[in-house]
């Protein structure tokens, strides 16, 4: 009895300490995303390049493409750039972006300046296709397969752990799906 | 003078939040101008959905470019007539569960819901459990609660009082 007076405190004290451990190493920006095995949300939106012509979620079906949320304005997109531009160089999967709450001269001017890794980049310039994918921290990036449907999301610059460990081996498996 | 100092601070931080408050109030009641009922339900819809730029404000107190997106959102959602509810689930379809500043009741989020209902009952338990225990315990375990009158100096003189016991 007496012992356990000394042992239950000493327990319950290694608990709370575990839970503080593994706190420590969550991130509470990372949301979970309810879209990850839902069809992407249907938006039609103008080329950033060209907008008279319109790029819409049923143009992209039939293949996998990475959609990634970028802005001129968003420090942390800049970060991820070159990785994103060396990327689209290997050609595995088309990449768009969608160009959030941007102004059309300067994100081209960006694009200019940092290079265009982009396929195409469409404009939602008031962020409601923005909010359809349940963007919140620029930048974003989905992963979506052959029907449409959202498989993945980064929040947060793509970070070339990311890209090799969990993008790269996911858009395989996915390249390598045939739809019904 | 001691007694007045908390008042006359109490009365200083009492005009400073009046002013505060006079601020903010004039700043947001702007919009609110064009149709008071909608702004008021749009507020109630808004103070139940957390922003996920700074996620310990909602998005009716948040200044995030985001919540003013969202609050525009609802704004126009319930202007067309949907119900507070349709506007609750768009933006669990969007943005999940975490939106809601109060989850809703499911697996996941039993031991949120009634965890602490449990560390009171148990803390409750175990605080009855010891209790009663002690309550049957012989006398002779606790130590007792002043310390004893310390026996008279059996030295010197026999009509020596006892000392008074230690304060």
């Amino acid at each position: 009895m007496k012992r356990w007076q000394f042992i239950a405190p000493l327990g319950l004290f290694a608990v709370l300490v575990g839970f503080l451990v593994v706190g420590l190493k969550l991130d509470p920006r990372e949301v979970p995303s309810p879209l990850i095995g839902k069809p992407a949300p249907a938006f039609t939106l103008p080329r950033l390049d060209d907008p008279a012509q319109k790029i819409g979620r049923e143009d992209l079906l039939g293949k996998v493409w990475i959609l990634n949320v970028w802005a001129s304005w968003c420090v942390a997109c800049r970060e991820e750039h070159p990785l994103l531009v060396e990327f689209s160089r290997r050609k595995l999967v088309p990449i768009y972006g969608l160009n959030y709450k941007d102004g059309r001269a300067d994100a081209q001017r960006w694009l200019a300046n940092f290079g265009n890794p982009y396929d195409a980049s469409i404009s939602d310039s008031d962020g409601r296709v923005g909010i359809d994918f349940g963007v919140y921290g620029v930048p974003e990036t989905f992963i979506i397969d052959k029907r449409g449907v959202v498989r993945f999301k980064q929040i947060g610059p793509v970070t070339p752990a990311a890209l090799r460990d969990k993008i790269e081996p996911l858009l395989k498996q996915l390249n390598a799906d045939n739809p019904a | 003078m001691p007694t007045t100092l908390p008042k006359i601070s109490k009365a200083l931080a009492a005009a400073v939040l009046a002013v505060l408050l006079a601020g903010t109030s004039a700043k947001e009641a702007a919009p609110a101008a064009a149709d008071p009922v909608l702004e008021a339900r749009m507020l109630a819809v808004a103070a139940e959905l957390r922003c996920l730029v700074c996620q310990n404000q909602t998005i009716a107190d948040s200044h995030a470019d985001l919540a003013v997106d969202l609050r525009n959102q609802v704004r126009e959602m319930l202007r067309k007539g949907q119900s507070e509810r349709e506007i609750i689930d768009y933006m669990t379809a969007r943005y999940g569960d975490f939106v809601l500043y109060r989850p809703p009741v499911k697996n996941t989020t039993m031991l949120l819901w009634y965890g602490p209902g449990l560390l009171l009952v148990g803390g409750l338990a175990t605080l009855w459990l010891v209790l009663r225990r002690r309550s049957r315990m012989a006398p002779e375990n606790f130590d007792p609660d002043e310390p004893n009158t310390p026996e008279p100096p059996k030295t010197g003189e026999d009509a020596a009082p006892p000392a008074a016991p230690a304060q």
